[in-house]
């Protein structure tokens, strides 16, 4: 568990200040938004619209921040700040690794969301 | 419930196009006792607030549709919705943009994921202000005309005084001991309060305030706190309108069976000081200076040229031959070291030879 791609701690401590039922229902939030962020990231990308692409690679990295899913949040901060520079140039690789990542962390957040 | 501390909880919206944060920020602002609505985006967000009373938003920059600066921008321009306080809420690395915002009319901004206890203090400090602001509002409306009220909302409650360019009018009943004398208090209530609401029409209706009445008599102040430059036409206008009210009046009077009653009206224009003085649970927006005191003396002196409107140098300047009027003798008043040029404005019907400035 050493090499999970969600801080468990930042989970606990969510569940500390608030509830369980409360952080499942926050994980399902995420992983909803999460899959349509990165399809929109993708489908924006194609159609070279950056500002859309900003927006989903910002809402991205700041839902998946608050889960703990840092390493995440730090990419999708890479790709707004490319975007944020107005070119996608080198962005599509950057978009599947954040996108081959998500499998990952769903099932570390549903394993925390259902273990503890 | 405790009772002794002011109730601090309010009705939040949290505008947020980012599901994780709307749920995170809702969560918390609930667990202080506040209720919390969410919209996904600005479009959202502005129909929301046109259709209920919100204390706070909470506002995302970044968002589809319509993003923070927008809704921003948007908020500003409707009088309904410029005064609810907004609070952005962001990443951490987007601080520039909060500036902005800020200057933007933003009140103050929180970092998402937002720390408990910086949220609470934020957002009971906002609410603190409005609801210290909804009490002016209160208080402005309780003594102010609407007009007056409307400016004092939108450009803000000044307590301390200014000196304005404004024209100050008195006006007040010729022998009104003698009528309140020779009939019933109550017929005399009534007829003041009639002759009140008569004079408030006449000079609310030209952008005029009332600051006082007492007894039979009314100052009222034209000019300031709502600024028109025609101020001097609007007054002698409303003096007209007055006069010729009480004629209607006087009317119905005499068909009741009842005394006919004279108003005199002075007028005067100038620089005076104005503001709001009182005490928090009552004010009244007031004006002193020669310009005020020249009024209440032209006031008087109606009764000794038997003019029903008398007006100043300055106020007869300001017509600008728009509305005629008469040089009287000039006049030594009480106060004034000099003798004052003294102007009658005559009725339209009364005088047909009216004479203009120059």
């Amino acid at each position: 568990m050493s090499q999970s791609p969600v801080d468990h701690s930042t989970l606990q401590d969510l569940v500390a200040s608030t509830d369980m039922a409360f952080v499942q229902e926050l994980i399902e939030a995420f992983l909803e938004d999460g899959r349509e962020q990165i399809a929109a990231m993708r489908q924006s990308l194609a159609s070279g619209d950056v500002l859309v692409f900003q927006r989903a690679a910002h809402s991205l990295k700041s839902s998946s921040a608050n889960l703990g899913a840092l390493e995440l949040s730090s990419q999708a901060k890479e790709l707004e700040q490319l975007a944020r520079q107005g070119s996608l140039q080198g962005a599509s690789e950057s978009l599947e690794r954040v996108a081959s990542a998500f499998p990952a962390i769903e099932q570390s957040l549903r394993e925390f969301g259902h273990g503890a | 419930m405790e009772r002794s501390r002011p109730a601090e909880a309010g009705r939040l919206l949290v505008v947020d196009d980012n599901k994780v944060n709307r749920l995170l920020l809702g969560r918390g602002l609930e667990q202080h006792g506040h209720s919390v609505e969410f919209a996904e985006n600005g479009v959202r967000a502005l129909e929301m607030l046109r259709k209920g009373r919100f204390d706070l938003v909470l506002l995302d920059i970044m968002m589809p549709e319509l993003d923070g600066y927008q809704v921003l921008e948007q908020l500003t321009t409707e009088p309904d919705l410029r005064d609810i306080p907004v609070i952005m809420t962001s990443a951490n690395d987007e601080l520039d943009s909060v500036v902005r915002c800020i200057e933007m009319g933003a009140e103050d901004f929180l970092v998402k994921p937002p720390n408990p206890v910086l949220l609470k203090a934020r957002i009971g400090a906002s609410l603190e202000k409005k609801r210290l602001r909804d009490q002016q509002r209160q208080l402005i409306r309780r003594f102010a005309t609407p007009e007056v009220a409307e400016e004092l909302l939108a450009n803000g409650f000044e307590l301390g005084g200014k000196f304005v360019d404004a024209t100050a009018m008195f006006s007040d009943i010729r022998g009104f001991t003698s009528i309140a004398e020779s009939q019933s208090p109550t017929d005399t209530i009534e007829l003041l309060n009639t002759y009140y609401t008569l004079m408030f029409d006449a000079i609310s209706g030209q952008g005029g305030t009332v600051n006082q009445m007492v007894g039979d008599g009314l100052m009222a102040i034209f000019g300031a706190p709502v600024p028109h430059t025609d101020h001097p036409v609007r007054a002698v206008r409303a003096a007209l309108e007055m006069v010729e009210l009480v004629q209607l009046f006087n009317q119905g009077q005499s068909v009741q069976g009842k005394a006919p009653i004279q108003i005199g009206i002075g007028i005067a224009s100038g620089r005076v000081i104005a503001g709001f003085t009182g005490t928090q649970s009552r004010a009244t927006y007031t004006c002193v200076g020669d310009t005020v005191n020249l009024a209440a003396r032209l006031e008087a002196h109606t009764k000794v040229l038997g003019h029903p409107i008398l007006i100043d140098e300055n106020t007869w300047q300001g017509l600008d031959g728009q509305i005629p009027a008469t040089e009287q003798e000039p006049t030594q008043l009480r106060g004034k070291s000099a003798a004052v040029r003294v102007f009658a404005v005559p009725l339209p019907a009364a005088s047909p030879e009216p004479q203009g400035p120059r």
